[in-house]
């Protein structure tokens, strides 16, 4: 059951601040939250809040911050609409409503003692960093981590000292792209699909994590699927007009599955066969 | 529970009783149809309506429905905003009752929604079977002549008089509070078995769905792909209509307003269609059904499937009519529908 939440009223938030906020690039901004009440968000990686900014409105965000990190909780917001375009002007110190956390999350118990390929396009990295970092916090749990990243153009890579944190690091792979490479770029470009070519991951021992924008999730799948990798290993995350959050209002519909509830975290055998799904 | 009778002049009385004490809600005309609304004379209640306009679910989710108030500032006020005003519900048909039924399913499921809960809870319901049908309804299709929960207090019009079944224990307070009613004799019992058995009849002849109703759903599961959807769907208006009108459409949208002060508002939900181009947009205008066609399907799987598989199978089609009747194309109605498709 989710943790913030109003007794009275499943659609009525409570009250976090914004600890910290920064730019990560020109459209994506970056929050650091505590809930007002003290209260761990108790969030499972790959879970959703519904984020409110009174008198303008509410907005689903992934949350994309590892349980493991107590206290708080970050978000990476990206300005495209009313609500995010409102949550950008915040600044630390400013608060915000909170619902949640909701959704299905990723299987971060079921694949332990596995190999984990993260596949992350763009703003995908936000959900999938939730995962990312809670890998890296039980880095034992887990057997080979390989995480490949792909943004539209260098300046559209976020989290870049974290990612170049990562990319030192022995015992992880990371693979980068991007699809339109600049002065400074001189690692590989290309769409996200490319670094497959790269990567030799057991299929008998990999699950596949995949977020990213819509239009990736048919080609990537694709990719995972030529190397073997089965439909119960490859798990992605949905993007939907999760409006309510708690399964009412219908948006976020995917056929018969309400990607609020059901979702956002799927596996492919789950959704592989739901028409609406990719 | 017990059965009893109401002769027609008592149940005018217990009608002038109800409206002079309680916030009473019933049929009233509407130019040449009806509508539900708030009664304020006896007089003005109509028992033979064919259908209204409207679902009663206007009552239990009303189109327009403040969640909560909220003061900004440094100390952040949010107050949750629950109804439960009480109010009877006086004649809502079989059909709709069945629908009500199900909506209670549904708000209640995974995530109790408190705010349908408060205004169901308030409500004393007497339902009435229907004395007369549409040219458009086909409840006798969809088993929904006759429904056998949900009330509190359950009408059959069985000539001279009312058979009023109690449902609840609220509906037997409040029919000894406001009416002398009788108890039920074994002729009042065979009359009212005659005149439920002849329900579905008062549907017109072509408006009958012609397979069993327990097939629907495996025939709509086969018909994803059927040509039916963009064929009928090049006329839709994407107007919505058919979702304002039926009592099993839920979904809403939430939006906020906030006063001239800049420091309080209001969180509000809104009635919301599946129909409409935008219903399924995010922000950065990826929209998960744009194409007409694929919205017309999804209503329609939604009653025959979707919401269906979270009622144990029940359709959530009760057969109103409401939506063919609405239609401004003609392109949505179920029966013809559910003929092509179902087998």
């Amino acid at each position: 059951m989710a943790t913030a939440m109003n007794d009275k009223s499943l659609y009525a938030p409570v009250i976090a601040t914004i600890e910290e906020a920064k730019m990560l690039t020109t459209t994506e901004k970056y929050f650091k939250l505590k809930l007002n009440n003290g209260n761990e968000l108790g969030h499972k990686p790959g879970q959703f809040v519904e984020v409110s900014v009174l008198g303008i409105g509410e907005a689903p965000i992934s949350i994309s911050s590892s349980p493991t990190q107590k206290g708080y909780f970050e978000l990476v917001v990206r300005n495209a609409g009313n609500v995010t375009g409102a949550l950008h002007k915040l600044e630390a110190g400013s608060t915000v409503g909170i619902r949640g956390p909701f959704g299905t999350n990723f299987p971060y118990e079921e694949t332990k003692g596995r190999d984990i390929l993260f596949v992350a396009g763009g703003l995908g990295l936000a959900p999938a960093r939730s995962f990312i970092n809670y890998v890296l916090d039980n880095r034992g749990d887990y057997k080979d981590v390989t995480i490949l990243f792909g943004a539209k153009s260098p300046t559209e890579r976020f989290f870049t000292d974290e990612l170049k944190k990562i990319s030192e690091m022995k015992d992880v792979n990371l693979l980068e792209t991007v699809d339109n490479g600049d002065a400074s770029w001189t690692g590989n470009t290309g769409v996200i699909t490319t670094l497959f070519s790269k990567i030799n991951p057991n299929p008998n021992t990999t699950s596949c994590v995949v977020v990213g924008p819509p239009i990736m999730y048919k080609f990537v799948i694709a990719e995972a699927k030529k190397k073997d990798i089965t439909d119960d290993n490859i798990i992605v995350s949905l993007e939907r007009n999760m409006k309510c959050g708690v399964g009412k209002c219908g948006h976020c519909q995917i056929n018969n599955l309400y990607c609020c509830q059901d979702g956002p975290v799927f596996t492919l055998a789950e959704v592989g066969q739901i028409p609406e799904a990719f | 529970m017990t059965a009893k009778t109401l002769s027609k002049e008592n149940f005018k009385k217990f009608a002038e009783n109800l409206v002079k004490s309680e916030r009473t809600i019933g049929v009233k005309a509407k130019e040449t149809k009806y509508e539900f609304g708030n009664i304020n004379n006896a007089d003005e209640i109509v028992m033979d309506y064919d259908v209204t306009l409207r679902s009663p679910r206007t009552f239990f989710q009303p189109p327009k429905e403040k969640l909560f108030d909220f003061k900004l500032g440094a100390n952040t006020e949010i107050k949750p905003n629950i109804e439960a005003d009480p109010f009877v519900l006086l004649g809502i048909h079989s059909y709709d009752l069945k629908a009500l039924n199900q909506m209670d399913i549904i708000w209640d499921e995974n995530n109790a929604d408190q705010h349908y809960k408060a205004r169901r809870n308030a409500a004393t319901v007497i339902a009435l079977e229907p004395t007369q049908a549409s040219e458009w309804s086909f409840w006798g299709s969809m088993d929904s002549s006759t429904v056998d929960k949900g009330y509190d207090l359950l009408l059959t019009d069985i000539g001279n008089k009312y058979y009023v079944e109690v449902g609840t224990e609220k509906g037997a307070n409040l029919l000894s509070k406001y009416a002398s009613a009788e108890d039920a004799t074994n002729d009042d019992n065979t009359a009212r078995d005659k005149v439920r058995s002849e329900l579905p009849n008062l549907c017109k002849a072509d408006r009958k769905v012609k397979c069993d109703t327990d097939g629907i759903t495996a025939s709509m599961k086969n018909s994803y792909n059927n040509a039916i959807w963009e064929k009928l769907a090049e006329k839709c208006y994407s107007c919505g209509s058919c979702n304002l009108v039926c009592p099993t459409c839920y979904c809403f949208d939430v939006k906020d307003t906030i006063e001239l002060d800049l420091a309080t508002g209001q969180r509000t939900r809104k009635w919301d269609g599946c129909l409409l181009e935008p219903f399924a947009k995010v922000a950065g205008d990826e929209n998960f059904r744009e194409n007409r066609a694929d919205r017309f399907r999804h209503r329609i799987l939604r009653k025959t499937v979707y919401v269906a598989d979270k009622l144990n199978g029940e359709l959530a089609c009760v057969g109103c009519g409401r939506c063919s009747s609405t239609c401004l194309p003609d392109i949505t109605d179920p029966v013809k529908i559910l003929n092509e498709l179902c087998s």
